[in-house]
Order: C-alpha cells, then sequence, then structure tokens
C-alpha cells in the first residue's frame, strides 16, 4: 500500500496505528487467548515472571509475594487494553507505550511456545507451528514499529554515566 | 577478605564462616540476560525510557547482552535495584539482581 506508514503521528500528537481489519481481528483475539495461557503453562509464566534473586531463595520468596501479582495485573491490564482499543483510530502516547507493553508480552508467550532460537529464520511451511510462527514474526514487525514511533519521543542526548561492566 | 581492622585484635574479632565481606552497603547489579525473542530494537528503547541513557549507550549495552549473554545495566542500593529488576520485568526483560564485590 502506497503512502501507509503505521502509528503514524497525526498533528495533535496522538497516534494512528492504521491497522487493518484482520490485524484488528488478530490484535483483539490474542490477549484472552495469551491470558489462559499465562495461567496454564508453567514454561510461559516462568518466562514471564523471571526470578530476581537466582543466588537467595528467600530474597526470591520475598520478592515473589510482593511484587507476583503486582506484574500479573500489569501484564493482564496492557493485554486487555489492547484488545478493548484496538479499534480506535488514534491512540494517545500512554496508549502505545500499554500497546507496546501488551505486544512484548504476546511475543514472549508466543516466542516460549516455539521454543524461538536466535538463528531461527524461518518454519517449514509444512512444520504444524507454521501459523503460530507467521503470527509471532507479524508481532515482531509491529513491535519494531511502535518503537519507531515512541522513540521519537525520548529526551534527546540522554546520559552515558559509567557503570560497571 | 578486605576491610581495615585498626587496633581490634584478631582474636576479638569473628569471622563469618565463608570469610565474605559483610560491609552492607555494597551495591546491587542490574543484570539483564539475553533472549532470542528480545527485540534489539525493544531492547535499546528500554534501556533509554527506563534508565535514561543515551542511544548510543543503550545500544552498546543491548550488544553487550546479545554478544555476551548478559550485562549489568545499573547499580544502586538494594530496593532501588529491586524496584529496576521490577520494571525490567514489567517490560518482558529478564533481569535479576546480586551483590557486587
Amino acid at each position: 500500500m502506497i503512502g501507509h506508514r503505521r502509528f503514524a503521528r497525526d498533528r495533535h500528537g496522538r497516534i494512528r496505528p492504521g491497522l487493518e481489519d484482520p490485524e484488528r481481528d488478530l490484535l483483539r483475539a490474542l490477549p484472552h487467548q495469551a491470558l489462559e495461557l499465562v495461567d496454564h503453562e508453567e514454561p510461559i509464566a516462568r518466562r514471564l515472571f523471571p526470578v530476581a534473586y537466582p543466588g537467595d531463595a528467600a530474597a526470591q520468596s520475598d520478592y515473589h509475594d510482593l511484587m507476583g501479582s503486582q506484574l500479573l495485573e500489569h501484564h493482564r491490564q496492557a493485554l486487555e487494553t489492547l484488545a478493548a482499543t484496538v479499534d480506535a483510530v488514534t491512540v494517545s502516547e500512554d496508549d502505545l507505550q500499554v500497546w507496546l507493553g501488551a505486544l512484548e508480552v504476546l511475543r514472549l508467550v508466543l516466542g516460549v511456545q516455539l521454543d524461538v532460537s536466535e538463528d531461527m529464520a524461518e518454519v517449514a511451511p509444512d512444520d504444524p507451528r507454521v501459523d503460530q510462527f507467521t503470527v509471532y514474526q507479524y508481532l515482531s514487525m509491529l513491535q519494531d514499529e511502535v518503537v519507531g514511533t515512541l522513540a521519537r519521543s525520548l529526551p534527546a542526548g540522554g546520559t552515558d554515566d559509567d557503570e560497571p561492566s | 577478605m578486605t576491610g581495615p581492622l585498626t587496633e581490634v585484635r584478631p582474636a576479638e574479632v569473628e569471622v563469618p564462616a565463608g570469610g565474605e565481606d559483610v560491609r552492607p552497603d555494597r551495591p546491587w547489579l542490574v543484570i539483564v540476560w539475553n533472549d532470542p525473542i528480545n527485540l534489539m530494537s525493544y531492547v535499546t528503547y528500554v534501556f533509554q525510557k527506563l534508565f535514561g541513557y543515551s542511544r548510543d549507550k543503550a545500544t552498546k549495552l543491548m550488544l553487550d547482552v546479545h554478544h555476551k549473554g548478559r550485562a549489568v545495566v545499573t547499580s544502586g542500593p538494594r530496593e532501588r535495584a529491586e524496584h529496576d529488576v521490577f520494571r525490567l520485568h514489567e517490560h518482558g526483560l529478564w533481569a535479576t539482581m546480586e551483590q557486587s564485590g
């Protein structure tokens, strides 16, 4: 499609997702599916709620008790917001930040299911995972576009303080 | 084992069994681990957004994570490090924390 860029800003500072119908159908349906998997699939839950204190079981237990439900709620709200706002003609910058988070959760869920590796380029057409992989690649492309739009709002410069490495 | 022990006779010192330095103010390191699922552009953006790093610095850290398997992205007192880990988890990155030294 000529001249059609997704996630372009309009002159009021809002963003036009510019999604086609099949895209919106997908993004409306995926969040609920993902939430089901988060609740029931151990490897997915583990990736979405990583261990913070790998060397300290007691500290990890405290951290999980304190922050675990907050993290789940954060992911849940992001997914629900995406599903609920996917038909909007324009979204705010804040909304788009939420979409970014939702896309990441969706990519993590699919990525774990697909057991994605670093150099995984394609999945064979007769592989039963091919549809999942296509969705995964689509979400990757979408996330990259959202990052491109949001990155323009980052403060110029930033800090270069030395960090230990 | 380090640390000044002035005016204390060796017999009076209680040494921790492991011989570790137990100064409570050692900074905590926040580490991000490589995950093939995370997009490079997304990771770079998250580092800029959460820590205010320049694009160059965020890109360098992202590449460190990508090539070396992990990188220390920030450090500080325990509570702040824990909060940074949580924010990274909110953004879908695989982050852990450990005390330096």
